[in-house]
C-alpha cells in the first residue's frame, strides 16, 4: 500500500547502496527530482538500469555512485553524445562503469517478463548483431513452430522510481502522454517510488491514461516539476533549451562537478 | 542549378522516397525533418511513428527529441514502448524504416554501437535503441546518413544492426522479415542494393557531384550503375517548405 511520504523520506527508506535502481520514464516524465534526492542521499555503488540513460544518467554516473549500467541507448536526444557517460566507459572516470547493453525491445521485453514474474520473454531479435555476442541473449527454439529466437531474461530492479501527473490520496496514481515503460518498471519491481506533480482529491479520467493502484506501490511522494528538464504532458514543458545547454556543460569533469555542485547537491533543483 | 546545400538536397531527396507511403519509422534528425517536409509537400496523410510510442504524430516543429510533447498531443495513439516493440513493428506492420548510423558498410549494414574495441572503445556512442529489430521487421529501410570515408568503411567496428549482413541470403537465414535497405541516402547522391550480390551500388548523383567525388568518400571499391541518374533538382515548392519548416 503506498504511503504518501517526503521524497526525503522515501528515498532514505527505498534506496540502499548497492541496489539496482530503474528510474524510467522515456523521454517524458524522468524522475529527475527522485535522482537527485538521490545523489544528495549520497548513496553508492548502485547498478543503474535504465531504457535512455539520458541527462539525468549522465549526471549521476558522472557524480561516481553508479558501478554498473543497463541501457539500450546513451545519448542525449537530438544533441548528440551524453559526456559524462562516454568518459565514465571511454576512461573510467570519476569510476570504472561495468555495462550491459540491449537493443529497445529487449529491454522492453525484460521489464514485461519482470512484471509477470517469469523468467525470460521471447521476441524477434539481436539475431546477426554484435550485440548478441557482447550482452547477455540466448536463443532458443520454438515449441510450436520450431522458429528460432532470442530469449531475454526478466528484469527484476531492487527498486523502481518513476513520475507521473497526479496521484490521490490513497496513492492512486494516474500519467497520460507517452507511458514508456513506468508501469512494467514498478510491476517488475521489488520496491517502487512514484513521485507526482500533484495530490488531488478524484483521479478525473483522461484519455489514453495509465492507472497503477496505490496497493501495488510502496511510496508516493510529491514532487512538482519533478520531472524537469524533461516534462509532464499538460503540466510542464519539456526544456529543450536545457538539453541543448547539458552539451555544454557535461564537456568538462571540473565545469560539470561545479556544476551539480551548485544546482543539485545544494538546495536548488534544475530548473 | 539550385542554390540549395547538400545538406537540403539530402533531405529534401529522402522526403520524395515518402512520396508513395503509409506508414514511417522515424528518429531524430534529418530523417524526421525528411518526413515531416514529405507531409508538407507530397503526401499529407503519410503516417508518422515515433520509437516513443506516438503514431500518426503530425508536428508542426521538427521535434528535438522523439519524445516531445508535441509528438504526443498530436498522434492517433500513443503507445507503451512494449507495445510499440512487440505489437506494431514486430509484426512488420509499419512499412518504411528511416535510419541514420555512424558507419555502415558495403551490405547496408550499420554501426551506431561504438568506435574501436567494445571493451576499450576510442568513441562511445549511444547504442542500439530500437535500430535493430526496426530494421529486421518494417517492411523496407532506407537510411539517411551523410557520405565520406569516414561512414562508408569497408569494415564495422561493430555490427549494431543488420542490412544484408554478409551477403545474399543472410536475412533470411537470419529470420528477418522485412526485405532490408532499398535505398541509402546521402549528400552526394543515392545507393541501392543489387540483388544478385546485396551490395550497395551508385545509382543516382545530386546535380554538381561526380562519380569521383562519390568514390572518395567511399571506403570501399565503389560499384556504379551504368545508367546513373542525377538528382532532379530541388522544386521552389519543396526548398521555400524545407527552409520555411527549419525556421519554425
Amino acid at each position: 500500500m503506498a504511503e504518501i511520504v517526503t521524497l526525503t523520506e522515501a528515498v532514505a527508506e527505498l534506496v540502499r547502496d548497492g541496489d539496482s535502481v530503474a528510474l524510467e520514464g522515456f523521454t517524458h516524465l524522468i524522475p529527475f527530482a527522485a535522482g537527485h534526492e538521490v545523489l544528495r542521499q549520497g548513496r553508492r555503488e548502485l547498478e543503474l538500469i535504465r531504457m535512455t540513460p539520458d541527462v539525468l544518467y549522465d549526471q549521476m554516473i558522472g557524480m561516481g555512485v553508479a558501478r554498473r549500467l543497463v541501457f539500450s541507448y546513451g545519448g542525449n536526444p537530438g544533441v548528440g553524445s551524453l559526456h559524462r557517460f562516454r568518459d565514465a566507459i571511454e576512461h573510467g572516470w570519476p569510476a570504472p562503469i561495468e555495462i550491459e547493453e540491449h537493443s529497445h525491445a529487449g529491454m522492453a521485453n525484460r521489464y514485461l517478463a519482470g512484471a509477470a514474474d517469469l523468467p525470460f520473454a521471447v521476441l524477434r531479435g539481436y539475431a546477426g548483431t554484435d550485440l548478441a555476442t557482447h550482452t547477455t541473449v540466448r536463443f532458443i527454439e520454438c515449441p510450436y513452430t520450431g522458429e528460432r529466437l532470442a530469449a531475454v531474461a526478466a528484469l527484476v530492479p531492487d527498486v523502481a522510481i518513476v513520475h507521473a501527473q497526479e496521484a490521490d490520496h490513497a496513492g492512486n496514481v494516474q500519467l497520460w502522454g507517452i507511458p514508456g515503460v513506468q508501469k512494467e518498471a514498478v510491476l517488475a519491481a521489488t520496491r517502487s517510488l512514484v513521485t507526482v506533480e500533484q495530490i488531488v482529491e478524484r483521479l478525473e479520467p483522461r484519455p489514453g491514461a495509465v492507472v497503477i493502484p496505490g496497493w501495488v506501490l510502496d511510496a508516493v511522494a510529491l514532487a512538482p516539476g519533478g520531472s524537469q528538464p524533461s516534462y509532464s504532458l499538460g503540466i510542464t514543458e519539456r526544456d529543450n533549451d536545457f538539453y541543448r545547454r547539458w552539451d555544454a556543460i557535461s564537456r568538462d569533469r571540473d565545469g560539470f562537478r561545479a556544476w551539480m555542485a551548485e544546482h543539485v547537491l545544494g538546495e536548488v533543483l534544475v530548473r | 542549378m539550385s542554390d540549395a546545400s547538400a545538406d537540403e538536397v539530402q533531405t529534401i531527396v529522402a522526403a520524395r522516397a515518402l512520396a508513395d507511403t503509409k506508414t514511417v519509422f522515424i528518429g531524430v534528425g534529418r530523417p524526421s525533418t525528411a518526413a515531416i517536409l514529405a507531409r508538407m509537400v507530397h503526401n499529407p496523410s503519410l503516417v508518422l511513428v515515433y520509437e516513443s510510442g506516438a503514431i500518426g504524430a503530425k508536428p508542426f516543429h521538427i521535434p528535438l527529441s522523439i519524445g516531445d510533447g508535441e509528438l504526443a498531443a498530436t498522434a492517433d495513439a500513443v503507445v507503451s514502448v512494449p507495445e510499440m516493440f512487440n505489437h506494431w513493428i514486430g509484426p512488420g506492420r509499419i512499412e518504411v524504416a528511416f535510419l541514420s548510423a555512424a558507419q555502415i558498410d558495403r551490405f547496408a549494414n550499420l554501426n551506431s554501437t561504438v568506435i574501436g574495441d567494445y571493451d576499450h572503445p576510442v568513441t562511445r556512442l549511444p547504442g542500439a535503441g530500437g535500430a535493430p529489430e526496426i530494421a529486421a521487421n518494417c517492411e523496407r529501410v532506407i537510411v539517411v546518413i551523410p557520405q565520406s570515408r569516414r561512414t562508408f568503411v569497408e569494415r564495422l567496428d561493430f555490427v549494431t544492426t543488420v542490412g544484408y549482413g554478409d551477403g545474399p541470403g543472410a536475412r533470411q537465414r537470419l529470420g528477418m522479415r522485412g526485405r532490408g535497405p532499398t535505398a541509402v541516402i546521402t549528400d552526394l547522391g543515392v545507393l541501392e542494393p543489387d540483388l544478385s550480390s546485396a551490395q550497395l551500388v551508385l545509382t543516382q548523383l545530386h546535380e554538381g557531384v561526380t562519380v569521383e567525388d562519390a568514390r572518395d568518400a567511399t571506403g570501399w571499391d565503389l560499384a556504379v550503375a551504368e545508367q546513373l541518374r542525377v538528382t532532379d533538382p530541388p522544386s521552389d515548392t519543396e526548398l521555400d517548405a524545407l527552409r520555411e519548416l527549419l525556421a519554425r
